[in-house]
């Protein structure tokens, strides 16, 4: 090392392809692509085909280029970041597309006798008919499951994320991630075995097997019980551990230490997941069908006799040779997504309140 | 924060004293200054002093630790009571069952004097709409994890995530209604397109009818799991040390020989948990192919032809006609399709509890 010379001759600078070029080469491919594909009618034409092959050619085209200007591994660079983002475009289609035929089709019905009628004496021809009966049974299941999970849940949570230690905690831990992914039919026939079949004769009076919308209550409540432990766990895991030490520095007991500390501070995010599993439950159509029954009545209660609720419903009457049946079914899977997406986005935006987030 | 309310440290330490010892990272076996300590309080004060009194056996403390154990054990208890009760129930089922259940192709359980079912058709049709969705789902799936965590603006991430986990929202009766009305049309004038130019490869041989086909169920079930794949991993794809990142931009490595050479490796656990998590719920969903698959039974190479049935949707549509040793035999399948979601949930939660570092994304 004598003296630092600049090397002359190296460039600092990479060339790189102006900002406009990839513009010029979108254009080119979806000029080349309605020509080749729309009036060429190479493998048969139609607009699909050739947006697919205008994305294909401006691929092709853009790695040219750059591998031309820039080098193949910047050719490479680009090409993998236009798929990434065509990727996202691609997953936003059909999620645009569903919420535009649920707007466009559930607005024929949406009127005041869908919400206050039920299917009662309606038959496979007549208009009109409702589906309050079917809202009804909706909210009664997906809140009685609610009442038998969220203390389970919570306590369980507890159990995890306070006491438990060893290989009982880790096999629960564990069992409660399997468990979110048992599917719902799977819910559906265990109550259906186990509820339905076995329990309920002997709760009724003619000793007969008995379809209600409490048996479906289980089946969600199987359903959203690990996805409920499962979010409080995360919540109380973020309670800070000075708070903790804070109360048994002053003599709480452990128990009155999570009742009243722990839990109150995990509180908004424990909402947040029950209320996502509430509006994931609510949405279940699969246990419902096979432990409530479904009926046109309106039946209030629960505990007696078959029940309907929104997603049998649907099933129902997008399976009836009628031409009023499918307006009646896009029109209550307006109304289901309209209160499953209620909850969801006010779980969010609680969730977005929360002062305990991770990041 | 919460904070609570104590009326003082004096009573606080009395009521310490006065329950069971707590957990050993709570200080709270300090003395308590015995002048400070009003006498006699309620029934577990003391007015001695001494050492601590032993825990109660039947205090609060162990009353509360009791429950939320009982209720942590809940969910073992439900997933032993889920085999026992369907194993139960399936098994007069297949004791009629007059055919070999395991080799058997077709579903008639309610013929009264000759019941015949069995699952290989309808566990090959689960396998092949599974098999569907994952191929169509997860590379689009990963590009949108790679575009929320690296590729995308911060603030409109966030944006863009919340309407893919609005995708997760939906009820699978809504796609389901979707697919079977809407994309019914392309998928079918998809179908003809691809047997017209590439109707030499045996999976789209079938001249027709197209339409409710493996295809149109995959395609539908690709975008139910699409949600999934996606947010678990990007959130593995989030937790990639910044250290790994920059030490390959500093290399000289472009964007995407950074994303090669540093976030995947380190991801690739947390990835194929998450396609397993996907394919789980891909093998499970019921309401969605039983209203886009054509039904039937046979097991061949085309997956573009009218027909094909998964368990799930077989339960679905057949529950309703069905006999006493029919809703068995829908038993059976059930018991069946529970085996193989277990298996395969328990394989990619595995996969995520040996890297802790996933254990958080796992929810």
């Amino acid at each position: 090392m004598t003296a630092i010379t600049a090397p002359s001759t190296t460039r600092i600078h990479v060339r790189r392809l102006p900002v406009w070029a990839p513009v010029l080469i979108a254009v080119v491919a979806a000029v080349a692509a309605v020509l080749l594909f729309k009036t060429g009618k190479l493998l048969g034409g139609g607009w699909v085909l050739t947006a697919v092959g205008a994305v294909l050619l401006f691929l092709i085209g853009l790695s040219i280029a750059s591998g031309m200007v820039e080098g193949s591994r910047a050719a490479r660079n680009r090409v993998a970041t236009s798929l990434i983002y065509s990727a996202f475009v691609l997953a936003l289609l059909p999620l645009v597309s569903v919420v535009f035929t649920l707007i466009d089709k559930g607005r024929g019905r949406l009127d005041g006798a869908f919400f206050n009628n039920s299917m009662r004496n309606i038959t496979t021809f007549d208009a009109g008919g409702g589906a309050y009966h079917a809202i009804v049974g909706t909210l009664e299941q997906a809140g009685i499951a609610t009442l038998i999970t969220v203390p389970l849940g919570v306590a369980g949570a507890i159990y995890i994320v306070e006491y438990g230690r060893g290989r009982l905690a880790n096999a629960i831990r564990f069992f409660v991630d399997v468990m979110t992914g048992i599917p719902s039919i799977v819910a559906g026939l265990f109550i259906l075995a186990f509820w339905v079949l076995i329990v309920s004769p002997h709760l009724s009076s003619t000793g007969r097997p008995f379809y209600s919308g409490f048996a479906a209550a289980l089946a969600l409540a199987v359903l959203m019980l690990p996805t409920i432990t499962r979010s409080t766990e995360e919540m109380l895991r973020l309670v800070p551990a000075s708070l903790r030490e804070g109360s048994y520095a002053l003599g709480i007991p452990k128990w009155k230490t999570i009742m009243s500390i722990v839990v109150p501070t995990a509180l908004p995010g424990i909402v947040t997941g029950v209320m996502l599993a509430v509006a994931r439950a609510a949405g279940e159509t699969a246990p419902v069908l096979l432990v409530a029954g479904g009926t046109p009545n309106r039946n209030p209660n629960p505990f007696q006799g078959n029940q309907e609720s929104l997603s049998i419903y649907i099933y129902e009457q997008a399976s009836l040779a009628s031409k009023y049946g499918l307006p009646r079914a896009w029109t209550a899977a307006l109304t289901l997504v309209a209160l499953v997406l209620a909850l969801t986005i006010a779980a969010k935006l609680l969730a977005r309140r929360n002062k305990l987030n991770k990041g | 924060m919460t904070q609570p309310s104590f009326p003082g440290s004096a009573e606080a330490a009395s009521a310490a004293s006065a329950e069971s010892p707590v957990d050993s990272s709570g200080p709270t076996d300090t003395p308590s200054d015995p002048r400070q300590r009003p006498p006699a309080r309620g029934s577990g004060g003391q007015d001695t002093v001494g050492p601590l009194p032993r825990g109660s056996r039947f205090g609060s403390e162990s009353v509360f630790k009791w429950f939320t154990t009982a209720s942590g054990a809940t969910v073992l208890v439900i997933i032993v009571a889920i085999a026992v009760f369907l194993i139960l129930k399936a098994i007069p089922a297949l004791n009629a069952d007059k055919a070999n259940f395991w080799t058997h192709f077709e579903w008639f359980p309610d013929d009264p004097t000759n019941p015949q079912f069995g699952i290989p058709a309808l566990a090959f049709g689960t396998l092949v709409s599974a098999a569907i969705a994952l191929v169509i789902a997860v590379p689009i799936a990963l590009g949108i994890a790679l575009c929320l965590s690296h590729y995308a603006h911060r603030r409109l991430a966030s944006g863009l995530g919340f309407m893919i986990d609005l995708l997760a929202a939906v009820p699978s009766i809504v796609f389901g209604l979707w697919g079977r009305d809407y994309l019914v049309g392309p998928v079918r004038e998809f179908s003809g397109w691809l047997h017209h130019y590439f109707g030499w490869i045996p999976l789209f041989g079938s001249d027709g009818p197209y339409g409710k086909s493996y295809m149109l169920g995959g395609i539908v079930l690709a975008i139910m799991i699409l949600p999934i794949v996606t947010s678990l991993s990007r959130e593995v794809f989030r937790q990639t040390p910044p250290m790994n990142e920059e030490a390959a931009l500093a290399l000289g490595a472009t964007k995407w020989e950074m994303i090669r050479t540093a976030v995947i490796p380190y991801g690739r656990p947390g990835l194929i948990a998450s396609v397993m998590l996907g394919l789980g719920r891909a093998l499970g969903e019921t309401i969605a192919l039983a209203l886009t698959l054509g039904g039937g039974f046979l097991i061949g190479p085309d997956i573009i032809h009218n027909g094909g049935n998964t368990i799930a949707a077989n339960i679905a549509n057949k529950f309703g006609e069905a006999s006493e040793v029919g809703r068995g035999a829908l038993i059976a399948s059930g018991l069946v399709l529970f085996a193989i979601t277990l298996v395969v949930n328990m394989i990619a939660r595995a996969i995520v509890y040996r890297r802790r570092e996933f254990l958080g994304a796992a929810a």
